[in-house]
């Protein structure tokens, strides 16, 4: 299989999926090619699935994600999408996913302004999508974020259909699983960490999988996203 | 022919003495061109010649300090930062930086390019940089203007260090009057390359041609290195143009542009544009290749429209390189930093005559001999006199201090409560410190340690300076500066291989002040003789300084070291119930059982004076042998050093650090100890608890391998006492018999975490 982390001016977990995603292919037995995409490529080729990786492409100028949108590659992105073939955004690549209009919503400022990088908890709203699979139901899991501006806002009447339709990711949690205002870290509404696309095949999230993807970095949940995508894709 | 430009302003005394060059300054200058300067001459020696550039003030104290080692692969001074070997083909290049005059007057921005600048210097040698650290100083922060200021410098960094994606995983910070109009923001960086890819600030080959990559330049930074080389006064305020700008996005771009040229081999040299701007890059590439460089300065990219050479030159726009590329490779070097969106543009080219030559459109408007002018800056030896106030510093008497009351758990609360002991989490929680995904431990433990993936090797990483120490006594509180971020470092398994330093002082040509400068280098000397560490490079700061007075002096310490396996790494905090609780104790005596300069005596007695805490070098060593070799045998599960706020609060601090991955879930384990055995050499209570006295460790370990920790002990001469254990949710301390400390853990760890907020009056 080919994954394809598309390289932003400004993106910068670029490496840290790269190195995570092509050695979880590899401990689990997968072959897959993963390989950085410059993003002023229009014709990169075919890729199974595309990571838009964390960081502040163009600078977070405008608005974080607003110039990103408009680079060649996302035309190419977009089209991938539409044929339902998954693409996974993460902190920037979120950003980018609903300033391209992927993904509903928008990232506001993190309610105290400031930004915040340490270890939260997060509950798996569900486990039978291509990105969870590997989740047990209602999984509590422990991922860090890193950003200013993960504060996930939707009209009411976005955020209703979010929840009706069953397309919230993940939320901040307890580490029991308890849904608190107390531990949503930039104020996002209903605790959204990370929200689907109608049809599950588009993943966009603020905390940072691939940062907790190794017993060394003092948590291992990581895994279970990145797994559960590169064996969903391979069968 | 030098041609002065219809628009100079004639050159007369005054202008002179604008441009911060003395008369005698002058006549060397006239010597060294055999005529009288033009304006833009002048301007670029004023820049070269500033104490920021040159060193004139330091340079010969400087040469005092130990520079070799087999692990060094470039000295200091050579380049823009040293570089030392860490195996198997791998090398690290780092050094420190001082950013405290910008950051006075904007703190967001000064603090924010202090980032960029020191990255710049490391990536200009060919390393990619993958740490960041920094070491703060404030005043106390029941100010307003403090708060400001602590937030604004952190903000500023951790707006360019998360945009360029490089984790900034430690540092220190300190809360003292002393630095109360005058903060101290000093920025680490270490970078990571194969050593056949170091790079070199050499232009080399005649007819090579010089290009100028990056972003544009504009009026801003005029004259930083000069204005970093005066006090503070009210008018600093009006030299807000000399603070720079800083775009981190094209930094970012500049770095990844540079990291791909270096992958192949179209250049001879590349040297970053940081202080003094194009003028300084184009005479250190210059004078380093024993060439000459000609360049036209109507070429550079501009943001504005009609500046001068005189503003081209001087300018300290940053994110900007001067590249020296061979003949003929022009044209990939384009393609390079046009994918990257980056100005890349030939500005002139190498010769052979040993001539800066600088042209506008054709006309030459300076002549400069490189090498004399980034060689033979003035060199003083200014007169150094023992201050005063060290007679009544080194009288002072433990007797002179009441006996203490029997509140000791209190005290041991206010000092938690101190945000300099207090926890530092407000502030890293607003750096990025995991992207890259090496950091092992998290901020919070003595020791940063990072995992360098792209080398399999651990790096232990910690900075250390009490400025307090170093203004009542200077050798000894730069000894210990030296020592305790060894210290650190063998308390996280590694082993001491380098160390950087900044310092930070007041007006040099005050006979108080160049004491207090020389014999803080005595020190330093002293501390890298004693653990094998060279000085890989660094930076000076003087006139740190206001119309009240000079900081204390702070000769801040990053050192750098080396953990041999995984298994090895080693944290500060408390790790299983029922683990035995040791002191590793090398010094054993101290007259002041470390109460002079202590937190204790400052905080809760209102008292800056007595001597510091010795440092005996030898013992301190011996204190790391015995350590480092605990820790490699197994035997160790935890080791926090002793330093600010004595024993006690070293206790308390094992109970509660762990890192919390959410808050309400943090691991917290209590102590019984018993204090009875260090009580015998030490002359009352407070002391025992609060004395700084260096040279000791709390580790705690499984009870069976006590014995053998023992036995390592007594083969280095090291006392080793069994304290207690670790057990329940309380911290108990006794001395015969009787209780000196019994509160609960959690209340502790809240008067610690809250330290900052409670200072500052914020807390909800």
């Amino acid at each position: 299989m080919k994954i394809g982390i598309v390289v932003f001016p400004g993106s910068n977990c670029d490496y840290d999926c790269l190195t995570s995603f092509s050695r979880l292919a590899k401990e689990n037995g997968l072959t897959a090619e993963v390989g950085y995409v410059w993003h002023k490529e229009s014709n990169p080729g075919t890729f199974d699935a595309y990571v838009l990786p964390g960081g502040f492409s163009y600078g977070d100028y405008l608005r974080c994600g607003a110039i990103a949108r408009f680079s060649p590659i996302m035309e190419e992105v977009t089209a991938h999408a539409k044929k339902g073939r998954p693409v996974i955004g993460i902190c920037n690549g979120f950003q980018i996913l609903c300033e391209s209009g992927l993904l509903p919503g928008a990232l506001y400022m993190n309610r105290d302004l400031n930004f915040i990088c340490e270890h939260v908890y997060l509950r798996t709203e569900r486990n039978d999508t291509i990105f969870t699979s590997l989740c047990k139901s209602k999984e509590v899991l422990n991922i860090p974020i890193a950003h200013g501006e993960g504060n996930y806002y939707a009209d009411d009447e976005t955020l209703k259909k979010l929840e009706d339709e069953d397309l919230v990711a993940f939320r901040y949690c307890t580490g029991d699983g308890l849904v608190t205002p107390e531990v949503n870290p930039n104020g996002s509404r209903n605790n959204i960490a990370g929200i689907f696309n109608k049809e599950r095949t588009i993943l966009g999230m603020m905390p940072h999988p691939e940062r907790a993807a190794e017993p060394g970095l003092g948590s291992s949940d990581g895994q279970k996203i990145i797994v559960s995508l590169l064996k969903n894709i391979a069968k | 022919m030098v041609e002065s430009l219809p628009k100079d302003p004639l050159i007369t005394p005054e202008l002179i003495a604008d441009h911060g060059i003395t008369p005698d300054e002058y006549e060397r200058l006239k010597g060294i061109l055999k005529r009288e300067p033009t304006y833009t001459e002048l301007g670029i020696f004023s820049v070269m010649w500033s104490e920021h550039c040159s060193y004139k003030n330091s340079r010969k104290q400087l040469k005092n300090f130990p520079t070799e080692g087999l692990q060094v692969l470039i000295k200091a001074g050579e380049e823009n930062a040293g570089v030392i070997d860490v195996g198997d083909g791998w090398a690290v290049a780092f050094k420190v930086e001082s950013h405290n005059h910008p950051s006075a007057v904007e703190p967001f921005q000064g603090a924010a390019t202090g980032v960029g600048g020191i990255l710049r210097d490391i990536f200009t040698m060919g390393a990619r940089p993958v740490i960041n650290m920094n070491s703060l100083r404030f005043g106390r922060p029941n100010s307003g203007q403090v708060q400001q200021l602590v937030d604004g410098v952190v903000g500023g960094i951790a707006h360019y260090g998360n945009c360029m994606g490089i984790p900034t995983i430690g540092g220190d910070v300190y809360y003292d009057e002393t630095y109360e109009t005058n903060c101290l923001v000093n920025a680490f960086s270490l970078g990571i390359m194969k050593i056949d890819e170091i790079q070199r600030g050499e232009a080399t080959g005649v007819g090579n041609p010089v290009f100028y990559v990056g972003a544009a330049t504009g009026k801003d930074g005029i004259h930083g290195a000069t204005f970093a080389s005066t006090e503070l006064t009210e008018e600093s305020e009006a030299k807000r143009s000399s603070v720079q700008v800083g775009d981190p996005f094209m930094e970012k771009l500049l770095l990844e542009a540079c990291l791909e040229l270096f992958q192949t081999d179209h250049i001879v040299g590349i040297q970053d544009m940081g202080a003094a701007g194009l003028t300084c890059s184009t005479c250190e590439t210059a004078s380093r290749g024993g060439s000459g460089v000609e360049i036209d300065v109507a070429l550079v990219p501009q943001r504005e429209a009609n500046m001068t050479p005189y503003e081209i030159l001087l300018s300290e726009s940053q994110e900007r390189m001067l590249v020296i590329v061979k003949k003929g490779r022009e044209e990939a070097v384009h393609k390079i930093f046009e994918k990257w969106d980056l100005h890349v543009v030939e500005i002139g080219h190498v010769t052979d005559d040993g001539l800066m030559r600088v042209k506008y459109n054709g006309k030459v408007v300076a002549e400069i001999p490189a090498r004399e002018i980034a060689d033979d800056a003035p060199l003083y030896d200014p007169s150094a006199s023992k201050p005063k106030y060290l007679k009544a510093v080194s009288a002072w008497q433990l007797s002179e201090l009441p006996q203490p009351g029997s509140d000791m758990t209190n005290i041991l609360m206010k000092l938690l409560s101190e945000p300099t002991i207090g926890s530092k989490k407000d502030i890293y929680r607003r750096y990025d410190h995991m992207v890259r995904t090496g950091t092992v431990v998290l901020p919070g433990s003595d020791a940063a340690v990072f995992w360098m993936r792209e080398a399999d090797k651990y790096l232990s990483l910690a900075a250390d300076c009490n400025g307090r120490y170093c203004y009542l006594d200077p050798v000894m509180g730069s000894r210990i500066a030296v020592a305790e971020s060894a210290r650190n470092i063998v308390c996280s398994g590694g082993r001491p291989l380098a160390l950087t330093d900044c310092l930070n002082f007041g007006n040099p040509t005050k006979p108080e002040i160049f004491w207090q400068f020389k014999a803080c280098v005595q020190g330093l000397k002293e501390g890298c003789e004693a653990f094998n560490t060279p000085v890989t490079g660094g930076n000076v700061s003087f006139y740190n300084e206001n119309p009240e007075g000079a900081i204390d002096p702070t000769p801040l310490v990053v050192m750098v070291g080396q953990i041999d396996k995984k298994e090895h790494i080693t944290t500060q905090w408390f790790k299983k119930e029922g683990d035995a609780v040791c002191l590793l104790d090398g010094l054993q005596d101290d007259s002041l059982a470390g109460i002079g300069g202590s937190e204790y005596l400052r905080r809760i007695h209102d008292l800056k004076t007595g001597n510091p805490p010795c440092m005996d070098l030898k013992k301190e060593k011996a204190l790391q042998d015995a350590l480092l070799k605990a820790i490699t045998s197994g035997l160790i599960r935890s080791a926090h050093d002793v330093s600010e706020g004595g024993l006690a609060v070293c206790a308390a601090e094992c109970c509660f650090t762990a890192p919390m991955e959410v808050e309400s879930e943090a691991v917290k384990l209590g102590a019984k100890l018993d204090f009875t055995s260090v009580g015998s050499r030490t002359p009352r209570p407070d002391a025992l608890l609060f004395g700084e006295q260096q040279s000791r460790v709390i580790v705690s370990l499984a009870p069976e391998n006590v014995t053998a920790l023992e036995e390592i002990a007594k083969e280095f001469g090291v006392k080793c006492d069994l304290l207690g254990t670790v057990t329940g949710e309380e911290l108990e301390i006794t001395l015969n018999q009787g209780t000196l400390i019994k509160a609960k853990v959690d209340d502790l760890k809240k008067a610690w975490r809250d330290a900052y907020k409670n200072a500052a009056g914020l807390s909800e």
